[in-house]
């Protein structure tokens, strides 16, 4: 990796300047925290975390942007990438408890030594997605003619075609969310609008094993849409959920045919949900301190918890790592700024300036530079300091990544424009007009 | 319908219990002689066969009502009444712990004195008892009939060996809890909705199974009440087939409240060491064992259909789904009709009543009045209270039909903030780019009557454009439909509409 980031005083920044120094920040994240035996990426920086699957997606998607940036060495970039698609090449394919997948899928967390489950953790429908979307990412950039970006490419190719999207059905309607050895399928499934589209899309573009054409259908039946604060939109209370599949795809001006009867578009979609979610902090119904129109944002994140372990009649009121939404909660006062930061592309009018005055506010949530995963306003510490969670998580690092990169260049969603399976996929699900109605780009594989 | 076991937790015999007896079963009734033949028998004087009765017999008809255990059914004396009584009590002590929030002081010392709690219930399901006594329904002219009824042919029965005769039938003899198969349970003592309001003492810790409608509301009011209350629910989440949002807000409500809330979790087997009873838990890959005093079981009910000799009225029914009728209420036998719980999906006791008048028109006015006409609302009578009617979006989208909902939260509304009540919503579905109501879903403290406003607007056909045309009192908590339909209204107001507006004032 090349150079380091120094820290200038954020009010001093031109915009360009401080995305440009919260994306190195953040991608600082991965090189920090990745074996580089088995090029795995830690969950979180805390001390003994396990690896987060989809957080080596984050990884592979994210060598090709610091390449570009010149803050890694394509080479460099080519052989991390490259270890971790060996390792899951090799990895045990049995199923067994112990094993680190099976069917194509891998389970959520491994060991980042030995990459072996941990936690008796699900096999995990969404996070292999996102895993086996930051390694398209990667073949769909090292496009050279050389013996290592060859091998890369076939690797990716190998791991996609291996996933066996069928089996994930259970012979039910939809994609079922988990499996384990020890019970099989977990017995609950995507239910309503959820990061879960880039799931779908990418088991209907697989060439081996694709998912039947009406279960992308049978999930979209479970969609809400709702007016909510004068917005119309496809409900999704957790901010993420508007952001993660549209790391990787370009959902402008392409609709299915729910979006089509809409007369809308997921893109257009996420705006309103950041506007959405910045109407609800304004409103601030809990009364939770530092709410306002510069400071919002609920997702999925860390947070405060009561520690509250056994069952008493006591009230409970914080909820820790959590799935947090606008409007219907759980709200505890824990706010997501890189959850914000993610909403850059679809409303940088209002994004750019929350993030500014969210920092500005509180500084102590601005980590080695890095976002926080949530800060609590309300629950302040001797020093009036807003409670923040300690290290970073890399689900939030890569996603501030690939969206700044995104909005500043569109370099991830033309890379994956012309990846072949997400547009089969997205083909298969209905999606018309826009670009995927233009050929791939000449020289594109 | 008696308790299947815990058989010893019996009403207490005071003055109250004397008095519904007196009203609902009178030890002392001596059963009338039979009439020659009835236009209408009536089989079970739960909500659905005392509407039939009274409706019939207002309108001149011969009517037997044959009851073998207690006039007003579930309903009065094991369901509704009590639970809402109970809950009642149980929401006072959470208001009183929550003092704070409402500026006001906790008081020193909240003691529940359940005994007190529990005769108020039977104080007041007696007082509500005389509305459906025995003297009431004989002075209206109906022969009133204590006893086992058997048919033994096409349009005779036998109610204690007695034999009536009838030119039609009504079987209304509603449904009983359902007990979960789980190895122990019965040897180990549970409660259901038939004992559990027998209960003087509280029990210390509680185990609700199943996240139904009842299984919610008791767990709630008894965790309220100081039972250490645990609820498990086979499913992601509470109330099954209620919209999702709801559930997650109820699901939150119970965790605030204490509630040790056990989602995707079943119970698989109990047992008793040292006078309390062990319960395994499985959750996919999770096991563990709680320690409780109390089993109430929540998980459904199974309609009555057994010991009647359907067989020999020639009238189709499954033990599973009760009664089959068709969209007229008419059984196989088409003399024979049936209402309520034992032949319909929605076990509600208004939709009971709602069905045996259709029955009464079919029945004795050749009417041709269908079932799926009605629109019936529901409610759950948690805090915050979930009610429901007609259709819900997944069932929208599943016919084909594009649907947009309007959404209100009651954090928007002034009444709803000035009593700390603002948890909730009012979501109101439309026909996509019309106002045509389809359904709508509250949230909130009073939501089962807030969703009679807008049973009345489906019913009547009026659509969100009227709705934000009816002035709403200020400041209700009502407010929030009529700013659902202003919602929509605003949405009328396309940018080509606004344009054209704002072109027409520079020419003025």
């Amino acid at each position: 990796m090349l150079g380091t980031y120094s820290m200038t005083p954020i009010s001093t920044l031109s915009d360009e300047a401080l995305l440009d120094q919260l994306q190195r920040a953040a991608f600082g994240y991965f090189p920090q925290t990745m074996n580089p035996l088995n090029g795995l990426v830690a969950d979180n920086s805390r001390d003994n975390s396990p690896v987060s699957i989809a957080v080596v997606g984050f990884a592979l998607s994210s060598y090709p942007v610091a390449v570009e940036r010149g803050w890694m060495e394509r080479a460099d970039a080519t052989q991390r990438s490259l270890t971790a698609l060996r390792f899951f090449r090799n990895s045990d394919q049995s199923g067994s408890p112990t094993a680190t997948g099976f069917k194509g899928f891998y389970y959520h967390f491994l060991d980042i030594r030995t990459g072996a489950r941990v936690w008796q953790s699900e096999l995990s429908m969404i996070d292999t997605a996102l895993l086996i979307a930051g390694a398209l990412t990667a073949s769909m950039y090292f496009t050279a003619d050389t013996p290592d970006e060859i091998e890369l490419r076939e690797l990716v190719d190998f791991l996609y075609r291996r996933i066996d999207w069928r089996w994930a059905q259970d012979d039910g309607d939809t994609i079922r969310q988990g499996w384990k050895p020890e019970c099989g399928f977990l017995h609950y499934g995507w239910e309503g609008y959820s990061e879960a589209i880039l799931l779908y899309v990418l088991a209907m573009g697989s060439p081996t094993h694709p998912i039947t054409g009406d279960c992308y259908k049978a999930w979209t039946a479970t969609y809400q849409w709702e007016n909510l604060y004068d917005h119309d939109y496809l409900y999704a209370g957790p901010l993420f959920v508007h952001h993660f599949s549209h790391a990787w795809i370009d959902f402008r001006g392409i609709r299915d045919s729910f979006m089509r009867e809409k007369r809308s578009d997921y893109f257009e979609n996420s705006q309103r949900a950041a506007y959405i979610h910045r109407e609800y902090a304004q409103r601030n119904p809990h009364e939770f301190a530092g709410y306002d129109e510069n400071c919002w944002g609920l997702s999925s994140c860390d947070g405060p918890s009561d520690e509250q372990l056994d069952v008493s009649n006591e009230p409970r009121r914080l909820f820790g790592y959590a799935a947090r939404g606008v409007p219907y909660g759980p709200d505890d006062g824990t706010l997501s700024a890189p959850s914000v930061l993610a909403s850059l592309p679809f409303a940088p009018e209002i994004v750019l300036d929350t993030v500014r005055s969210m920092i500005a506010r509180y500084p102590e949530m601005l980590r080695d530079g890095r976002l926080s995963s949530s800060f609590n306003p309300t629950l302040t510490d001797a020093n009036e300091c807003a409670w923040v969670s300690a290290g970073h998580f890399g689900l939030d690092q890569g996603i501030v990544l690939m969206m700044i990169e995104n909005h500043r260049t569109e370099r991830i969603w033309r890379l994956m424009r012309d990846c072949p399976y997400i547009r089969n996929g997205l083909h298969h699900a209905g999606f018309r007009g826009g670009w995927l109605q233009q050929p791939s780009t000449p020289g594109a594989r | 319908m008696s308790p299947q076991n815990n058989s010893s937790i019996t009403t207490p015999q005071d003055t109250y219990e004397r008095e519904r007896l007196a009203n609902v079963h009178p030890p002392s009734w001596n059963n009338p002689k039979p009439a020659d033949c009835y236009q209408l028998v009536i089989v079970g004087a739960g909500p659905a066969g005392l509407a039939a009765a009274e409706t019939a017999a207002a309108l001149g008809a011969k009517v037997a009502l044959i009851e073998r255990h207690l006039i007003g059914g579930t309903c009065l004396n094991t369901g509704c009444v009590p639970s809402k009584t109970i809950i009642r009590t149980s929401r006072l002590y959470a208001e009183m712990r929550d003092a704070k929030r409402y500026g006001a002081q906790i008081p020193d010392d909240i003691r529940v004195d359940f005994a007190a709690v529990m005769e108020r219930v039977r104080r007041i399901r007696t007082h509500l008892s005389s509305d459906d006594s025995v003297r009431r329904l004989a002075a209206v002219g109906v022969d009133v009939f204590f006893g086992n009824v058997r048919f033994v042919g096409a349009d005779t029965l036998t109610v204690n060996e007695e034999k009536l005769c009838f030119k039609k039938a009504l079987i209304a003899t509603g449904a009983r809890p359902h007990i979960p198969s789980i190895p122990g349970l019965r040897e180990a003592g549970f409660l259901t909705n038939a004992n559990v309001f027998n209960l003087t003492e509280l029990p210390r810790r509680l185990l609700v199974i199943g996240g139904g409608p009842l299984g919610c509301e008791l767990a709630q009011a008894f965790c309220r009440l100081g039972a250490q209350t645990t609820i498990v629910q086979d499913m992601p989440l509470f109330l099954d087939g209620e919209e999702r949002d709801a559930a997650q807000i109820l699901s939150d409500a119970f965790a605030r409240d204490g509630i040790e809330v056990r989602l995707n979790t079943s119970a698989v087997a109990v047992r008793v060491e040292d006078g309390q009873k062990l319960v395994d838990l499985v959750s996919d890959d999770y096991q563990n064992t709680i320690a409780v005093d109390a089993i109430l079981t929540g998980s459904g009910r199974a309609p009555n259909v057994e010991g009647l000799n359907l067989e020999a009225a020639g009238v189709d029914y499954d033990a599973g789904s009760g009664i089959r009728v068709d969209d007229f209420l008419r059984t196989s036998n088409p003399h024979i009709y049936a209402a309520g719980d034992v032949c319909l999906e929605h076990k509600y006791a208004h939709t009971a009543t709602a069905s045996a008048r259709i029955v009464v028109q079919n029945a004795l006015f050749r009417g041709r009045e269908r079932l799926s006409a009605l629109v019936i609302p529901w409610c759950t009578f948690t805090d915050p209270e979930i009610a429901h009617v007609g259709l819900y979006v997944r069932e929208a989208n599943r016919q084909g039909i594009p649907v947009k909902t309007f959404i209100i939260l009651m954090h928007e509304i002034d009444r709803a903030v000035t009593d700390s009540e603002d948890a909730g919503f009012v979501k109101i579905h439309v026909r996509e780019r019309t106002d045509q109501i389809l359904g709508a879903t509250i949230v909130a403290r009073h939501a089962g009557d807030m969703i009679n406003e807008i049973t009345l607007a489906m019913v009547a056909g009026i659509g969100l454009r009227t709705l934000a045309r009816v002035i709403h009192a200020y400041d209700t908590q009502a407010e929030a439909i009529q700013r659902a339909a202003e919602a929509y209204n605003r949405t009328r107001l396309t940018p080509r509409i606004q344009s054209r507006l704002r072109r027409s004032w520079t020419i003025r």
